[in-house]
């Protein structure tokens, strides 16, 4: 009863409806856009865009001075853009494979953001105090506007991924193919890679830079534990999206002192756990029994055997 | 003094992971390192919870113990059919998530600071000594630093031939009766050590740079193992005192700007290698041209 009580208090709060909002929207579109980058093999992709977006916060920071989230976006998806054309530059013309390039990408464009950062708390920026909490994130500091801003991306990639879902599917499971009949797939790949950085952009300010990766990975790996159809693991995987945001704000609602971010991960920790387990087909479970079930029925058909043979080999010495 | 001191821990720590990384570089396990460093927090918070005091020893161990548990949770997911770099994903964001909510639930009677864990603060380390029979003998974090650089260099020491089998060829290490696993969570515990004891210097993301910059750039510039570790290890140290002097000059972070040196000290590399290098190779396809034009 208490558990009910508490969801209905959370949602007669205002402050808490914009975050529950803005929670579960970021969920949703992560959990979107993260189905395309696990099935291409990108999942690691959203943490190191992550971590480069710092150097692109803090210039146009540092540039203009406001802090509003547009401003971010547009400096964190300039340096993200940046950040896939060094890690494919560098995979392209050296020997360094693709893991390190995106490790050296992601180390040096932070140590280069923190250089930065430091340098906008030692000058005078004046208004600059809100900036590292950007960097851990803190959703309970989200206002209307900013779920404003989360509402439009949200929608955008969504009716994207909807227009586009033929191309997107195409391009997750062949490549090779979607060129060949002629699609523009550098285009399409830029653009999937631009939605992540939005998508990783818009969450960083709720979850903070580390686990905004955990926002794309979770609910997509999740959902491919229930489904073989892309169009499903898309909708399941923006749907866990979305209920681990709202469960991981109703749990921080209720506690005083959790921030909502790492909760809302937790949770979809959880799903992925629950998820592992309880997968048809390709959860621990089923796969359990499956074996169980093919060494029973192995069982009964060496049993038999001999049996048969015995009185095959009876009837013929008769 | 406090130049030397910090000049010394920045040393240490380049050496450390310098060492480590060039072997992570060779497994395509870069970004293993970067999922170790940052789900060691759960490691250290609890530790800390335990012993109530910042005791580096305690933390040293809470977080190669955690580090174990990621390597083992990541191997444990691949194998259930997760793909790899999703495995890494799922595991350290959660235990991070752990590690930030354990944080939160003992914010009052911990002092332990979030931003002090993740980018460190190298300025403050001769501040913290280390007092023995009633001298000062100098910051703990060298101390921990320089015994975590013994270990590892006595474990790589020993068991050299045994670790450059299994990053080439592990399929013929197992063959020949090497322990493949064994020295798979023997270098991923050394690897946690190596990030919990420079994380206070550099903090747990910065230690990523350390591990995986200077080790890239020697990949690029020698094709002998041994090589590759000691260029790698002097390209750490030179991003070190490079990172030091550019911070005291622009008075900024001094571990962002370490990381920056490294990455600067890369980017030479990758461009001006005489064997692998952007020029070179660029050079090389000019002679060849000329050569099939004019026979």
């Amino acid at each position: 009863m208490s558990a009910v009580d508490s969801i209905l208090s959370m949602l007669k709060d205002p402050n808490t409806q914009w975050i529950l909002l803005g929670c579960m929207l970021l969920g949703l579109c992560s959990g979107v856009i993260g189905c395309f980058a696990y099935l291409r093999k990108q999942s690691l992709m959203g943490d190191t865009l992550a971590h480069a977006a710092l150097p692109g916060i803090c210039i146009a920071f540092m540039l203009t001075g406001i802090k509003s989230i547009l401003l971010f976006l547009i400096g964190a998806g300039i340096a993200g853009l940046v950040a896939t054309l060094g890690i494919g530059f560098i995979t392209r013309n050296s020997r360094i494979k693709p893991d390190a390039a995106m490790g050296i990408v992601l180390s040096g464009f932070f140590g280069l953001g923190i250089v930065l950062l430091t340098q906008i708390q030692h000058g005078d920026y004046g208004n600059q105090s809100g900036l590292d909490k950007f960097l851990f994130g803190q959703a309970a500091s989200m206002i209307g506007s900013d779920v404003t801003t989360m509402l439009i991306v949200c929608s955008v990639i969504i009716a994207a991924c909807t227009l586009l879902f033929k191309e997107f599917k195409l391009l997750s499971f062949d490549p090779g193919f979607a060129r060949g009949i002629g699609y523009p797939v550098v285009l399409l790949e830029q653009l999937m890679m631009f939605f992540i950085v939005v998508s990783v952009v818009v969450g960083i300010q709720a979850v903070g830079v580390v686990l905004v990766a955990a926002l794309l990975i979770t609910p997509a790996v999740s959902a491919r534990y229930w489904t073989d159809r892309l169009g499903a693991m898309v909708m399941l995987s923006g749907l866990f999206g979305a209920l681990s945001g709202v469960v991981g704000t109703w749990l921080s609602s209720t506690t005083a002192s959790l921030p909502t971010g790492p909760l809302s991960v937790l949770a979809s920790t959880l799903l992925f756990l629950f998820s592992l387990l309880l997968g048809p087909r390709r959860g621990l479970l089923a796969k359990q029994l499956t074996r169980i079930r093919a060494k029973r029925q192995l069982e009964q058909h060496t049993a038999q055997q001999p049996v048969q043979e015995l009185a095959k080999e009876g009837g013929r010495s008769l | 003094m406090t130049d030397f001191w910090i000049l010394l821990t920045g040393a240490l720590v380049a050496c450390c992971c310098a060492i480590l990384g060039s072997f992570l570089v060779l497994r395509r396990m870069s970004l293993i390192g970067d999922a170790i460093s940052h789900s060691v927090l759960p490691g250290i918070v609890i530790a800390f919870m335990i012993s109530g005091s910042r005791e580096s020893f305690g933390m040293l161990l809470g977080a190669s113990v955690l580090g174990l548990i990621t390597v083992f949770l990541i191997q444990m997911f691949q194998q259930s059919g997760v793909q790899s770099d999703a495995a890494i994903g799922v595991v350290f964001t959660a235990l991070f998530a752990i590690g930030v909510v354990l944080v939160s639930l003992n914010l009052r009677q911990v002092d332990l600071d979030l931003d002090c864990v993740l980018y460190g603060e190298i300025a403050h380390v001769h501040w913290n000594t280390w007092e023995l029979f009633g001298t000062d003998v100098g910051p703990k974090a060298v101390w921990m630093l320089g015994l975590t650089l013994l270990i590892i260099v006595v474990v790589i020491g020993l068991f050299y031939k045994q670790f450059k089998l299994c990053s080439f060829d592990p399929a013929l290490a197992a063959a020949v009766g090497i322990p493949v696993a064994l020295f798979h969570y023997l270098l991923m515990g050394l690897v946690s050590m190596a990030t919990v004891s420079s994380f206070e210097s550099v903090g747990a993301i910065l230690v990523v740079g350390m591990l995986i910059i200077p080790a890239s750039a020697a990949y690029l510039l020698t094709d002998k193992l041994g090589h590759m570790i000691v260029i790698s290890v002097g390209i750490g140290i030179a991003s070190t005192f490079l990172g030091y002097g550019a911070a005291v000059i622009l008075d900024a972070s001094i571990a962002g700007c370490m990381v920056c040196a490294a990455l600067l000290l890369f980017i030479v590399a990758f461009l001006l290698s005489p064997s692998h290098g952007l020029l070179a190779r660029y050079l090389r396809r000019r002679r060849m041209q000329e050569q099939t034009i004019q026979p």
